[in-house]
């Protein structure tokens, strides 16, 4: 567990973090979004010591952060940024290898994780262990820098902005990616980004700031059905908020016992997914099958409108 | 991405008083040179090694205080002061104050009437200057001048030397002794100097615009006239100059006409020759690496508005590649006042002529009265080209 | 034949040739005869040509390791944390240095050292400076700022990071530096032949005075081959050591 105690950060007469303090639970996924100047940037780069903090302190674990080195400190903590930032000089399993190499881990230890991250990120070890970061596509320099970031297992990953760069398709399969990632090694990971959808799509719960204050940290539907002031209302989206509500729920959360004439979709598909389904066929209801494609239940017009209000 | 991401290379705000760095260390320097090197060097002639005399055994005691007073001052300024204008002040001051100490003690070491007495700036001197230069200058980098009063504290620098000069201020030194000497001479020697470096670099040019213009049109030329220029920039001066001589003795010889024009195997003619060969590389390449960085849109418009072929190269392409070009001419005008010197070996004549008459006299007052001139020129060349390239630089942005 | 094959061969051939001069000088004779007057040695007859040479290149290669320190190390200085303040400054001084010509520098180190090799290593070793510090400010600075940004992320120290990224990703700037320099200086020596340091220049000299054009030919045409090849093999050794770096 990660807390934040009154963490402030000034820049001469500016102050870029305001006091925030917030509890931030292990194995989840924090998001924190605000727009470009808002300081989350900074608040995460405090985390990791990146920025030393003008006040206020951060505690993993019940231990403060400054109780040993910035650089060993990072060495435990993953980091992932905008633009990947991997070493063009180095391969990408020589990428993937830094912390370990840092942390003294011996060679066999570091080959096997080096080649098990390769695996998960599927990125063939024999095509791409010894490939250079610039001949690789983004999509694929962004799967490298998120597994150098997990090389040493982390049980904290910071990512600052990391799907900025790509474009929207391989976004959406980068975001997949990481969710897969956190069910699999469990680790605990804050992100920051500027975009709401990513926010919702990924975040357990969702830290709002502006001018450096942290406005509200709540989990998602919580964002939109009680925000805490008019700007969180502003940039969760009035005018969507209700679709957003609906993409937080599954169609499997949803269903209800039962069957339906109507079209087909999967259990995994967001309520908004549904719905959109519903009004392009005319329908009244609607299909949920499970992952094997047997029926399970069923959703209807008015289910899914009732999901929409607070 | 709010925060500076070069955050681990901004230097650590520091509002509280701290002794400057930079002025800590010259301060030691220079207090290092004043007490433990001589101020001036006294020689009973021109050909003799000086006997070292430090500024307190020169000077009358007002002077000499005087003199430490401003040094103290320069020095105060310079390790308290983060104001870069009160830095400058406290630089000039000492600038000053040293000029005057090291003009007063030719003064006072040479007995009247005495012209073979010689008194030259000795180790303190210099590294005084070196260090007050150096404030100076890095008070001028944290002012950050634009082209135009860089070119107006040039110009102000050389109205004050050339009236302190002209005051006679500086006569009882030993450069100004030499200057005496071979005053006639000095002035027809750096006139030629500036004619050799100017001249060669005009006809380079002639030939490498349009040179560079054609490697810009047929890439499939650049590499073998840029990989020639290069082979032709690695023969050394010296030696470029002296084989020169042969074809152009063997020239004069054949065609009388081409001698009673000044075309001489020994002479400026080689040098002249060699400069406008060394020229050509950095005119060339910055030409065509000037046009190449025209952008493509640009020239299309111009085509797309009716332009002529002549009109778009002359309107467009040669407009906005100029402050690359210029860049080049830059590096050759520095690069041929450095030359030029060694033209004197071959009787090219120019400043050099007293640098290595000095070497071959040992008397170093000679050399210095060739090499201080050489290297002011080469100076003020960077000085208003590099103004000149970010004028045109600046009109374009 | 490949444009490569090309190359390669005349490179090789362009070495022999240089050895073979400097080994076998009386053997090319016949071709400089025809540049004397008055029955003059057609080849360089007051000294041994390849031991010249070698002092040469062993004055330039002195001077350039000595700039190469001390270049490289104010250059990783100036841009730490520590050093920034002192960057402005240096890049002034660098290009205020540029306009000093090395004949300048040449003479008025004389008076200080005294004739010999020590004011032309001086003089090579000023000049010299000025390329490799600027080349290295350039590639430290120019290292993206995402891939600092990672390093420290990933917990290097300050150290570690200048070692593992900045330098490595800094190389093909320095050693491009270093190449420059160590051009100009191999013609620049010449001219410390006047103040009678041992090297080409020597031959050079020689011929000017005894209006020998032989003379002057071979000290030319030794140095530049010497110049030519040495750039040549830096420029092999840079690709080969840098092959990986692309930064864009």
């Amino acid at each position: 567990m990660i807390t934040v105690e009154n963490l402030s950060k000034q820049y001469g007469a500016a102050t870029v973090v305001d006091d925030v303090s917030m509890q931030i639970e292990r194995n989840s996924i924090t998001v924190v979004v605000g727009t470009s100047g808002s300081g989350k940037s900074t608040l995460l780069r405090m985390i990791n010591r990146l920025v030393e903090p003008s006040g206020g302190r951060v505690l993993i674990d019940g231990k403060d952060t400054r109780a040993e080195p910035a650089h060993l400190l990072r060495r435990r903590i993953g980091y992932v940024i905008q633009g990947h930032g991997l070493f063009p000089h180095r391969t990408v399993a020589e990428n993937i290898a830094t912390v370990p190499r840092l942390l003294d881990w011996d060679a066999a230890r570091i080959r096997a994780r080096v080649e098990e991250l390769l695996q998960v990120f599927q990125l063939e070890p024999a095509t791409y262990a010894e490939a250079f970061p610039h001949q690789l596509s983004g999509g694929q320099q962004q799967r490298v820098g998120v597994a150098r970031a997990l090389a040493a297992e982390p049980a904290l990953l910071l990512m600052d902005e990391p799907f900025g760069a790509l474009d929207p398709i391989i976004r959406a399969k980068a975001q997949d990616d990481l969710l897969d990632i956190q069910c699999r090694f469990g680790t605990t990971i804050v992100l920051v980004t500027h975009d709401m959808d990513e926010a919702f799509r990924l975040g357990d719960r969702v830290a709002v700031m502006s001018e450096g204050r942290l406005l509200q940290y709540d989990p998602p539907a919580a964002l939109l059905t009680r925000p805490a002031d008019p700007f969180v209302a502003r940039l969760t989206g009035q005018a969507e908020r209700a679709m957003r509500l609906l993409s937080l729920t599954t169609a499997g959360e949803a269903a209800v016992p039962g069957s339906s004439t109507g079209p087909a979709v999967p259990a995994s598909a967001t309520l908004r997914e549904a719905l959109s389904e519903l009004l392009w066929c005319g329908a009244e209801s609607v299909a949920v099958l499970d992952a094997e494609g047997r029926p399970r239940g069923r959703l209807t017009l008015d289910l899914i409108l009732a999901r929409g209000r607070p | 991405m709010s925060a500076p991401v070069a955050a681990p290379y901004v230097p650590a705000a520091a509002s509280r008083l701290r002794p400057d760095a930079l002025g800590v260390l010259l301060t030691a320097v220079g207090v290092l040179a004043l007490f433990g090197l001589p101020f001036v060097l006294f020689k009973a002639n021109r050909i003799l090694p000086g006997e070292p005399r430090s500024l307190l055994a020169v000077l009358p005691a007002a002077g000499a205080w005087g003199c430490g007073a401003a040094l103290l001052l320069a020095a105060l300024v310079a390790v308290l002061a983060r104001d870069a204008r009160l830095r400058l002040g406290g630089a000039l001051a000492g600038l000053v104050a040293l000029a005057l100490a090291v003009a007063a003690s030719g003064d006072i070491l040479t007995p009247p009437g005495n012209n073979v007495v010689r008194v030259a700036p000795g180790g303190a001197f210099w590294v005084l200057l070196l260090c007050l230069g150096l404030l100076a200058t890095d008070a001028i980098t944290r002012l950050r001048p634009g082209p135009l009063t860089r070119v107006l504290l040039l110009a102000g620098f050389f109205v004050v030397m050339g009236l302190s000069l002209a005051h006679g201020t500086f006569d009882h030194l030993s450069v100004m002794r030499e200057y005496a000497v071979n005053s006639e001479r000095f002035w027809r020697e750096l006139l030629r100097h500036v004619w050799l470096a100017l001249g060669s670099l005009g006809a380079a040019v002639l030939v490498a615009l349009p040179l560079g213009i054609l490697c810009h049109r047929v890439p499939r030329l650049r590499p073998g006239v840029l990989g020639t220029l290069n082979v032709i920039q690695t023969v050394p001066s010296i030696a470029l100059f002296g084989i020169l001589m042969a074809p152009l003795a063997a020239l004069a010889t054949a065609w009388p006409w081409a001698a009673a024009l000044g075309v001489h195997g020994i002479g400026a003619a080689p040098a002249a020759v060699a400069l406008f060969l060394y020229s050509l590389l950095p005119v060339v390449a910055n030409t065509a690496a000037g046009l190449g960085r025209v952008s493509r849109a640009a020239v299309e418009a111009a085509h797309g508005m009716g332009m002529t072929r002549w009109q778009v190269l002359s309107a467009v392409e040669l407009t906005l590649a100029l402050p690359v070009i210029l860049t080049g001419i830059r590096v050759v005008l520095v690069q041929n006042i450095g030359m030029v010197t060694v033209a004197a070996l071959i009787g090219g004549g120019g400043l050099g002529t007293f640098v290595f008459q000095g070497i071959g006299q040992t008397a170093m007052d000679l050399v210095l009265l060739g090499a201080i001139p050489i290297v002011a020129l080469a100076f003020t060349a960077a000085v208003l080209l590099d103004a000149l390239v970010e004028v045109l630089e600046r009109t374009k942005a | 034949m490949s444009g490569r094959h090309f190359a390669a061969l005349l490179r090789i051939a362009a070495l022999a040739l240089l050895v073979a001069f400097l080994v076998a000088p009386q053997a090319f004779a016949p071709v400089f005869a025809p540049l004397t007057q008055y029955g003059a040695p057609p080849i360089y007859d007051q000294g041994n040509l390849l031991s010249l040479a070698l002092a040469h290149l062993g004055t330039v290669c002195l001077a350039a390791a000595a700039s190469t320190v001390v270049a490289v190390g104010l250059g990783i200085l100036v841009t730490r944390p520590s050093g920034a303040q002192f960057l402005p400054l240096s890049r002034t001084l660098v290009n205020i240095g540029q306009t000093f010509p090395p004949v300048a520098v040449l003479a008025v180190a004389v008076p200080l050292v005294g004739f010999g090799e020590k004011p032309t290593l001086i003089a090579l070793f000023a000049y010299g400076l000025l390329p490799i510090f600027e080349n290295t400010i350039v590639g430290l600075r120019t290292v993206p700022a995402a891939v600092l940004e990672a390093a420290s992320g990933v917990g290097m120290s300050a150290r570690q990071r200048l070692r593992a990224v900045e330098l490595p990703l800094a190389l093909p700037l320095i050693l491009e530096g270093i190449r420059l320099s160590l051009v100009i200086n191999v013609g620049t020596a010449t001219i410390g032949s006047t103040v009678a340091a041992k090297g080409l220049g020597e031959v050079i000299i020689a011929g000017l005075l005894s209006n020998n054009n032989a003379f002057v030919l071979q000290g030319g045409l030794v140095t530049a081959l010497m110049a030519v090849l040495l750039y040549d093999a830096l420029a092999g050794l840079e690709r080969r050591l840098c092959r990986t770096v692309r930064i864009d």
